[in-house]
């Protein structure tokens, strides 16, 4: 990371909420506001914490990200996009027929996609089985997983949280994105988990709580979490904004599924470059 | 209580992990534990992992043998399965114990979503498979091959004795995929032995030929379709048995073969509900193929079974050898 790395990390979670409006523009829907939430994180990810070779996305040596919540599945592939993992010139066949960019992640279809989520609650047990096998070779990567809120109504989810912290299992990062919001409502609503924080330390786990959509604390997370001297596994609870980056949509009536006029894909990208070049941005493009 | 037992001693339910060789039967001890043991001397990549069922799948076996190669999970029978992908994923072959019910019922979305989309390495082997014990529906797992054969990619095996399970072994971790191994613990009987029989993943094998009645069967009820056979030739009612091991793929060319040759009444026997298993794979594989002989089912009812003695139960039920002989006198 040259110069300040804040900085180009914030021009990749600018360009991963780009990919992902694109990419939702194609479809004339998807879960933008998840993808709009968890860039921050995403960047962070792609471009200071997870080792890998984008060319070579079965690298033995790679960091291996799991995307427990395969509706985000438009999220990690703007992530993939922005790593060089998935060409740009797939991104128009996002959801389409016969595209390796189906709406909901599956690891049978897409370089860089480790599981086939969208049966959610699976990610994390996914993840204990993975770094016993790293282990197992004495294999030194992390195993990442993204799982969101909803997840914790899962009781595999728990399971995996008890064996986790029973192996000693320091080679896994659990990122949790708290936006609140699932199919019928306020996640904590559905089903609530506060205090959250207490309930992963209490199962054994080193835990840390940030808001996910500022950089610095997000960066600084990642590496505590990476550094972390002892052998328990880890746990990042984001809280994250649904939309984050289009005003509009950041306003938007809270839905799981946002929706989004024809008219205003173009209007959110417009937005988002303004805000990151300024006002002159249609000029510099 | 049915009336056809009155007069007979009340047997006492049979423990949960009750043998199933019947008296005098030869035996062998924990062919399933032995035979993997063997096959992880030669393979590295050879894991065990179980859900607090280690004793009473014959994995401890293995446990005492490759302690670093065993992985306890706890009473998690969604964290066993989908840890296991997670392991085949990095390469090694896992070998998942617990019952049958737990697999089919508890963990069947981790089955089939971790393991079987992604076609990974994981091979499910699960003991007190259909009627095994006498504890009653919440062990009894009569439906577990319906639940598994809908699942794209699984490959379903149900060995009928210690040889069937000592040659199935290595056979399945040869194969490419996820396999689902119904498994017969402790002292398991051998009777294979005595015919000219190898284990063939996807292979159908006849075991005896006979005039009269074709016995296509899996599992224990190969077992019994040849003691049966033995004791109908004092009827002079001559039956073939064909051993049908793997569930799927079925070898239907075998079945379609033996099923077409003249005039014999077709029975398919299985330790299964009549619901989803061998006899109705094998009646759609027939029906399509354009065959219909005579066709009769042995299998358990489409209903929660009675908790009880195991000789009992399998009476009442019409598995034990004793009302499979009368099944058949009756048909013919």
């Amino acid at each position: 990371m040259q110069d300040n790395p804040i900085t180009s990390l914030k021009s990749a979670a600018y360009r991963i909420r780009r990919y992902a409006l694109q990419m939702g523009a194609v479809q004339g829907q998807g879960y933008i506001g998840q993808a709009l939430g968890m860039a921050d994180i995403l960047a962070v990810a792609y471009r200071h914490a997870l080792n890998y070779r984008a060319a070579d996305p079965k690298w033995e040596g790679r960091d291996r990200f799991l995307l427990s919540h395969g509706h985000y599945a438009i999220a990690l592939y703007a992530a993939l996009l922005e790593a060089g993992i998935v060409p740009e010139a797939e991104l128009d066949s996002y959801g389409s027929d016969d595209s390796r960019l189906p709406m909901s992640g599956m690891a049978t279809y897409t370089p860089g996609m480790e599981m086939s989520g969208g049966s959610l609650g699976q990610g994390l047990i996914i993840a204990v089985g993975m770094a016993l096998g790293l282990r197992q070779k004495n294999n030194k990567a992390f195993v990442y997983n993204s799982m969101s809120d909803g997840e914790l109504d899962e009781g595999s989810t728990w399971e995996a949280a008890l064996s986790a912290s029973h192996f000693g299992l320091g080679n896994i990062i659990n990122l949790i994105d708290i936006n609140n919001q699932q199919a019928d409502g306020p996640s904590g609503k559905m089903l609530g988990f506060e205090p959250l924080a207490d309930k992963w330390t209490a199962f054994g786990w080193f835990v840390q709580r940030v808001d996910g959509n500022d950089l610095p604390a997000v960066l600084q997370a990642f590496d505590a979490a990476r550094k972390h001297p002892d052998p328990q596994p880890r746990a990042i609870l984001f809280d994250t904004l649904m939309g984050k980056g289009v005003p509009f949509l950041e306003r938007r009536e809270k839905n799981h599924f946002i929706s989004v006029d024809a008219a205003e894909w173009e209007q959110a990208i417009h937005f988002l470059d303004n805000d990151y070049f300024g006002d002159s941005a249609n000029e510099q493009r | 209580m049915s009336s056809a037992n009155a007069g007979k001693p009340r047997l006492k339910t049979s423990a949960m992990i009750a043998s199933i060789a019947s008296e005098g039967q030869r035996t062998v001890s924990a062919p399933f534990g032995h035979a993997l043991v063997e096959l992880a001397s030669r393979r590295a990549d050879i894991v065990g992992m179980t859900a607090d069922l280690g004793k009473y799948t014959d994995l401890h076996i293995f446990a005492q043998a490759f302690p670093e190669r065993f992985f306890q999970m706890g009473m998690a029978e969604q964290l066993l399965m989908g840890a296991a992908g997670g392991m085949a994923k990095e390469g090694f072959v896992p070998f998942a114990t617990t019952y049958a019910v737990f697999a089919s019922r508890r963990a069947y979305d981790f089955i089939h979503q971790v393991i079987a989309e992604e076609n990974l390495n994981v091979k499910i082997a699960c003991a007190l498979p259909g009627l095994t014990t006498g504890y009653g529906p919440s062990h009894t797992a009569t439906e577990d091959i319906a639940i598994f054969r809908g699942v794209p990619n699984l490959t379903i095996v149900d060995p009928c004795d210690a040889l069937d399970i000592q040659q199935a072994v290595p056979a399945i971790a040869a194969h490419q995929g996820p396999v689902y191994m119904r498994l017969l613990r402790g002292r398991v009987p051998l009777v294979l032995d005595e015919y000219d029989y190898t284990f063939e993943l996807g292979k159908a094998k006849l075991l005896r030929d006979g005039r009269d009645v074709l016995v296509i069967s899996s599992g224990i009820l190969t077992m019994r379709a040849l003691e049966v056979a033995d004791a109908l030739q004092a009827d002079s009612i001559d039956v073939a048995v064909l051993h049908c091991p793997t569930i799927k793929p079925l070898d239907q060319e075998t079945i379609i073969r033996e099923a077409s040759r003249g005039g014999r009444l077709v029975v398919v026997a299985e330790n299964h509900s009549a619901i989803g298993g061998l006899g109705e794979a094998v009646a759609g594989t027939l029906l399509r193929a354009g065959v219909a002989p005579s066709f009769r089912q042995i299998a358990l009812p489409d209903a929660f079974l009675d908790a009880g003695a195991l000789p009992t139960l399998h009476d009442r039920y019409g598995i034990s050898a004793d009302a499979i002989a009368e099944s058949l006198k009756s048909w013919l």
